[in-house]
Formats: C-alpha cells, sequence, structure tokens
C-alpha cells in the first residue's frame, strides 16, 4: 500500500491523521491525542502489518517539537513515517514503547539529545551522554559545557601539566 | 626502580642494567587490547597476519596489568575519558602511551563544536608518542612504534622514566 493509501485506511477507521505529500518522502502527521491509536491499528490491522519500527527520531523546529517515527511491513513490503508534534510550552508526546519494544532505546535518545520527555515511558533516562550531564546538546539555544567533573572540553591547551 | 631513583650517578653497573632492562622492555611492548572508534579497525590491521606488529614483539594484552603501553586509537569522549583514566592508572609503572590519529592528537574534526569530546587525550594522561592521521594507516602506527622504541632505549634506571 502507498501512504495514500494507508492513510485512508487510518481515516476510515476513524483516527485523526492527516496525509502531508511532501517530497521526496511523503508522511502521515497525527494528533496527540490520535497517535497512540494511530500506532496501535498500523501494528495490529492485518491489512498494515506494520511488525516493526526501524527509527524513531526527535526533531525541533521553531514553533515545536515533533517526533518523526518510520515504520516498516517486511510481510506486506510497505513502510511509512508517522509524525506528531507538541508545543514547546509542554514538550511531551505519548511512548510508543508499549506498541513496539524497540522505541524504548529509541525514546530514551530522543530525550537525552532533545529533551522532549514520552508519557508512559517506563524508564526515561538518559542513554548516550552521562546521567548528570547538563541540558540537551540538540536543542537551537544549547551552549556546550566547559567541564564535565575534571574533565576539560574546550580547545585550550592543558592547564596542568604532566610529569 | 624507585628504591634506587636518584641515589647513583651512571656507572658501568647502572649503564648495562640500563641496556638489558631497556632492549627488553623495547623488544616486548605489550599494548592493552582497547580501541575507541575507526582507528581501532587500523589498529586491528595492524594486529593481523598482513601487517604482523607480533614480529616487533607487540602483543596485545587483555588487561591493563599486565600492559606496557596504552594505543589511544579513536575520538575521546568525556564519558569514555574517565574510563581511559583509570585504565591507564591501573597499568603497572613503566608505561607508555601512544595517541592515535587526529581525535586522540587533538579533538580532530570535534575540535570546534564537539560539545562532548576531548580536545585530546593529553588533557587527560600524559602521551608519548603522537601518530597525525584519520585514520593513520598501519604503517604510520608501526612507525609510532618505533619511535616509542627510541624513546625507550633513552631510559635509565637511575632517573625517572622519559
Amino acid at each position: 500500500m502507498t501512504p495514500e493509501e494507508i492513510c485512508q485506511k487510518l481515516q476510515s477507521a476513524g483516527i485523526e491523521v492527516t496525509y502531508h505529500d511532501t517530497k521526496p518522502d511523503p508522511f502521515l502527521l497525527c494528533t496527540l491525542q490520535s497517535y497512540k491509536q494511530a500506532a496501535l491499528t498500523l501494528r495490529d490491522d492485518p491489512d498494515l502489518a506494520f511488525q516493526s519500527l526501524m527509527s524513531l527520531t526527535g526533531l525541533e523546529w521553531p514553533d515545536y517539537f515533533e517526533v518523526a517515527s518510520q515504520l516498516i511491513s517486511y510481510q506486506k513490503e510497505h513502510r511509512v513515517t508517522i509524525k506528531v508534534r507538541c508545543g514547546k510550552d509542554d514538550p511531551s508526546v505519548p511512548t510508543l514503547s508499549d506498541v513496539w519494544t524497540i522505541a524504548e532505546w529509541h525514546e530514551r535518545e530522543a530525550y537525552d539529545l532533545v529533551g522532549m520527555t514520552f508519557a508512559g515511558h517506563q524508564d526515561l533516562r538518559r542513554i548516550l551522554l552521562p546521567e548528570d550531564w547538563e541540558g540537551h546538546p540538540l536543542r537551537k539555544d544549547y551552549s556546550p559545557q566547559e567541564r564535565w567533573h575534571d574533565i576539560s572540553l574546550t580547545s585550550e591547551p592543558p592547564k596542568t601539566t604532566h610529569e | 626502580m624507585s628504591i634506587i631513583e636518584g641515589r647513583f650517578e651512571p656507572n658501568i653497573i647502572i649503564t648495562s642494567v640500563d641496556a638489558l632492562f631497556n632492549w627488553s622492555r623495547s623488544r616486548s611492548l605489550w599494548p592493552i587490547t582497547f580501541g575507541l572508534a575507526c582507528c581501532a579497525i587500523e589498529m586491528m590491521a595492524t594486529a593481523a597476519s598482513r601487517f604482523d606488529q607480533d614480529r616487533l614483539g607487540i602483543f596485545p594484552r587483555p588487561t591493563p596489568r599486565q600492559a606496557d603501553c596504552m594505543i589511544v586509537s579513536g575520538t575521546v569522549t568525556a564519558k569514555m575519558g574517565e574510563r581511559v583514566r583509570r585504565l591507564y592508572l591501573q597499568m603497572p609503572e613503566p608505561k607508555w602511551v601512544i595517541a592515535m590519529g587526529s581525535c586522540a592528537n587533538s579533538g580532530g574534526p570535534y575540535w570546534q563544536h564537539g560539545y562532548h569530546v576531548v580536545k585530546g587525550v593529553d588533557q587527560i594522561i600524559p602521551v608519548d608518542v603522537y601518530i597525525p592521521g584519520c585514520p593513520p594507516r598501519p604503517e604510520a602506527l608501526l612507525d609510532g612504534f618505533l619511535k616509542l622504541r627510541e624513546k625507550i632505549e633513552q631510559c635509565t634506571i637511575a632517573k625517572k622514566t622519559g
């Protein structure tokens, strides 16, 4: 099925989702309310059968945060991108980790680097950076920290001399 | 080493023992098996049959307690930097460090915008030989080992290494 047909299929099931015909890859935009239901339908409907979540990415746009998920069905040999947006004042989207288990780590990465939270996630810790890191590096307003513990991260020459 | 350190001028005994020690140390450099990034692939190639670093007596050891030198082969992030330093401190004296590749030398391509990259492993541990390249070829790593050999041959047990 093409993404457009998949979108019509979801809409006929009563799920609020819009089709965006962007080049080269079109995507389906869900609302915060319809996001979880859309994911469950995409996974469980026998005509859609998206067993696999290939990637989940967090993005920051000027006015909102976005989560883009790429799904593939090896059984039906089709794929689709679904997105959901949340405001910057409340950067929280529902988790997909109870739909596709692998989303757990992807959502931890999005939390780590972009700083959005995932409601319902069981274990939302940093996954790449140290747990006591300050800030989220892929935010547009991020300013790098100069030290971590006793390790300098600036381009200055070392102040201490070794023997 | 520490007992006689600084107590003797170079004499016939010291220099003879130096020659023996330096010969044995420089001819059996055992690095700790430890790779950080793409440079580690070149390091593995150096250890494999085509370049065969074992013919120079360079043989990777699985634990820092048995190692003489450390090849920092790749990008040192802050999180990894603590582990690198801990491994270094676990190695017995005398010990040497080779910084392999641009990242270990100076941060490499992460010099300006690498928010999490240590700008050179010499900010964490002392480095004896720097090998440029991104990544350096196995020949360059072998050349680094030969440079380190020359450095070890200048050591004397009557003083601290270096």
